[in-house]
């Protein structure tokens, strides 16, 4: 559980953070009268989609943190051999980060007001996104040509697994994409379009560090990182 | 009192405050069935999870009545009597307690105690609800599948789960189990962060998270929690899904099962029940911390009294729900660690008992001199101080690796968590409903009703969790379907369960008065008005009671002080609403 409980050190940290800038200190009982509101009054807050998207982010890397605490548990016993990477997750990975300098792209050009690029930069992100999943579709059907089995092995099984359920994860992400890709179809782009799309760009380059993290764990580059941790702390 | 501090008074307009956008329903279907509106959802959360409560109680009883009388009833094998069991602990501890604490009082006080409108994503809400629907039909669905609902016990360990030796481990029973799990985390999800971000974003102007009540600090801490923690199950959920339906063998050792050795190998059990306490014992918090909050503001408003040392309070909730995290392993005192992790795990145990005892001191000081009124709402606080102190203190007993390991397989363990995870909370559920249901229907329940409802429970669970506690003493061992001879448990001790039974049998009744007050008391019950309790804390001091959609009139409540101003020396009224501006009340105005 040592990855799950890293996380949640991370978690508890933010967490603090936050609380003690909340006056935790303060005595409430003896403040009437007044609002004593620290939020700020003159610039708006951070809107509550934002916010949102940041809790559920957090609930989605609890989630692949614990997954990979699993992993590594399992790993420690005698039957694991570790799955060879097709090299088409090279190119998965490439179409991923494309899709997110997209987004990124789009978010830029939607607030300069270059509505037009914007469109064509959610359109071809929403390609690159489908890209990845056809990509990733093939790189199981490699494997499983190649005779690696779901259930023949652990490591097998762990890579089908969470790299189905992050590609589940992308799926939702698409679905989101057009659904913002449909909104901003007409109409000039407003505040409300800029933040839809940062949203999804956000959403996107986490959902790639998740990748990124998880292809060095099935690479077994993590493994030596692992190793390397285990050894300085010994 | 000398340093008050106190402003000039002057109203703050709310303009400072976003409105949200609120969704207005055109329909019928809209408003009232698909409808996105938190009390409403909150409504129709709470009644689903206590239609699936009486099917648990059912189960209890019918588990309860091959336990006294073993045997006199044929229906009752072995194979029913597990699926009863597991069944009725998943249902309560999962689809009623968390489900109605977060769901249904997590939906309907959250906005209205901080002075919001509604959630701030009121569509994602009307899909969790629909899920937690969906969740709930699955696991009905479990028992009418062939081989019924799964028999694993409520933790499902495997390799026993996906067995066939299990009921429903080799049919549907656990498959639907699972699944239900899993659709019932991803509606749960959708909810907690709904409350979170509310919290956090949807605050009327002047409620710093200071003055929010109890009841929020506790609901938003929970459900902080849970969004942490039901990903572990999410995970061991899936995991085990893929081993039961797709032969992995991510949990599943090498085993050979009825002379046939099975596709499965190298797996291991010890990793779900890692994945599972992770979840498991912050559960135990998600569904306390929630009541704690709760049963705060009972006694305060009930004793009409200002909570005692509301900070301590505060952080205690905080530091109970970050160490929840940090002692699940006590769980698996007997499943075969390492001998020091069970030292490390017993240490931060008996820690968190440190800052939940700070709490049970507040309440009672809380109470110390306090003008209390013996209401409903207050009566079953009490019981709830009572019964959590008795509770937690096996707890201390069950935290120590050397006192748990021969006490772990019997009633003993069976007593300790139903006193402190399964009456406790109810307990408060019950007060806290007696003390909202004139908000949610503008209704009083009936006082006589109420009263008989409370004497039953409250002494008929002592009558049935007390001596099950020497049972356990006595090494009555817990999930047997029945003892036949065995020659250390003494013949009394078969009395002692008949009468356990019985005492079941009746307290369940008493739900039945429960659920028929709630009935009646909507068309018969005496008019409320707004603020029957004279209590302090917003969701008493809107326009209309119940609360129309948005909840308040055209301007959002500005709050100008704590959630527990009750008896101030020299205020006119021994309650001052938390949306009352300074001017009026305290003695000492001015002063700064």
């Amino acid at each position: 559980m040592n990855v799950a409980l890293i996380f949640l050190v991370v978690i508890l940290t933010i967490a603090g953070w936050w609380l003690s800038r909340q006056r935790l200190f303060s005595k409430p009982w003896l403040e009437v009268g007044h609002t004593y509101d620290l939020r700020p009054h003159d610039r708006p807050s951070i809107p509550p989609a934002k916010i949102g998207l940041g809790v559920f982010l957090a609930v989605v890397a609890a989630l692949f943190s614990l997954f990979m605490s699993a992993y590594f548990m399992r790993m420690a016993s005698t039957d694991w051999w570790s799955t060879p990477m097709p090299r088409i997750l090279w190119l998965n990975t490439a179409i991923l980060g494309l899709g997110s300098l997209l987004l990124h792209a789009a978010g830029v050009t939607a607030e300069r007001h270059q509505d037009d690029t914007s469109r064509t930069a959610l359109i071809a992100a929403l390609a690159a996104g489908l890209a990845f999943l056809a990509g990733q579709v093939f790189a199981w059907r490699e494997l499983s040509d190649a005779g690696y089995l779901l259930a023949d092995n652990p490591a097998n099984s762990f890579f089908y697994m969470i790299s189905g359920m992050h590609g589940l994860h992308i799926l939702g992400g698409l679905f989101a994409l057009t659904r913002v890709i449909v909104k901003t179809r007409t109409g000039p782009m407003g505040e409300k379009a800029v933040l839809s799309i940062t949203l999804c760009a956000t959403y996107w380059h986490f959902m790639l560090a998740v990748w990124l993290v998880l292809f060095a764990l099935f690479s077994g580059w993590a493994n030596d990182f692992v190793e390397l941790c285990r050894q300085l702390l010994t | 009192m000398v340093d008050i501090r106190s402003g000039t008074g002057e109203p703050i307009g709310p303009a400072e405050v976003e409105d949200v956008e609120l969704y207005h329903p055109h329909s019928w279907w809209t408003r009232y069935v698909f409808s996105q509106d938190a009390k409403i959802i909150a409504i129709q959360y709470a009644s689903t999870a206590i239609a699936i409560g009486m099917v648990a109680l059912v189960l209890s009883w019918l588990m309860r009545l091959q336990l006294g009388f073993p045997g006199a009833f044929a229906f009752i094998d072995a194979d029913r009597y597990y699926q009863f069991i597991t069944m009725h602990g998943m249902i309560m501890v999962i689809y009623l307690l968390t489900a109605l604490f977060l769901g249904g009082f997590g939906n309907y006080l959250i906005p209205l105690m901080l002075g919001a409108r509604d959630m701030v994503f009121p569509y994602a809400n009307m899909l969790s609800y629909w899920l937690y629907l969906l969740a709930v039909l699955v696991l009905v669905a479990s028992f009418f599948a062939p081989g019924g609902p799964t028999g694993a016990g409520w933790t499902l360990y495997p390799p026993q789960a996906v067995l066939s030796g299990t009921p429903g481990g080799k049919d549907w029973g656990i498959i639907l189990m699972l699944s239900s799990l899993i659709l019932f985390i991803i509606g749960f999800t959708m909810g907690g962060l709904n409350y979170v971000v509310t919290v956090l974003q949807g605050r009327a102007r002047g409620m710093t998270l200071m003055r929010m009540p109890l009841t929020v600090w506790g609901i938003f801490t929970a459900t902080v929690m849970a969004l942490l923690a039901f990903p572990a199950l999410f995970v061991a959920c899936v995991m085990m899904l893929f081993d039961r339906v797709l032969g992995t063998s991510f949990f599943m050792p090498a085993i050979v099962e009825m002379g046939e050795q099975l596709q499965h190998g190298g797996g291991s059990p010890i990793l779900f029940q890692h994945l599972f306490w992770f979840f498991g014992h912050p559960e135990v918090y998600i569904v306390a911390l929630p009541a704690f909050g709760i049963v705060s503001d009972l006694i305060s408003t009930h004793a009409r009294k200002n909570i005692f040392g509301y900070r301590m309070m505060v952080w205690a909730i905080v530091i109970i729900g970050a160490l929840s995290f940090i002692v699940w392993a006590h769980h698996m005192y007997v499943s075969g660690m390492n001998p020091y992790f069970g030292f490390f795990f017993a240490t931060t145990t008996l820690i968190i008992a440190v800052p939940t005892a700070i709490k049970v001191y507040n309440w009672v000081l809380t109470l110390w001199r306090g003008d209390i009124h013996l209401t409903l709402p207050m009566l079953f606080a009490l019981a709830f101080i009572v019964t959590f102190v008795n509770g937690g203190l096996t707890g201390l007993f069950l935290g120590n690796v050397v006192v748990d390991v021969p006490l772990s397989d019997t009633m003993f363990v069976v007593a300790h968590f139903h006193m402190v995870m399964g009456v406790a909370p109810i307990l408060v559920i019950f007060g806290a409903i007696y003390h909202w249901y004139p908000k949610i229907t503008g209704r009083m329940l009936n006082g006589l009703m109420g009263h008989l409802h409370f004497w039953v429970t409250f002494i008929g669970a002592y009558l049935i969790f007390f001596p099950m506690h020497y049972l356990g003493l006595i090494g009555v061992p817990r999930r047997y379907y029945e003892m036949g001879e065995t020659a250390f448990v003494p013949a009394s001790a078969h009395t002692l369960n008949e009468f356990i039974t019985i005492m079941v049998l009746v307290v369940g009744a008493a739900q039945i008065i429960f659920l028929f007050n709630l009935v009646w008391s909507i068309r018969h019950g005496r008019e409320a008005g707004g603020n029957p309790w004279r209590a302090t804390t917003l969701e008493w001091q809107t326009p209309e009671t119940p609360p129309r959609h948005g909840n308040w009139g055209k301007e959002l409540p500005v709050v100008y002080r704590w959630a527990y101003d009750y008896s101030v020396p020299g205020a006119p009224e021994d309650f001052i609403p938390q949306n009352q501006p300074g001017s009026a009340g305290l003695a000492p105005e001015g002063a700064s």
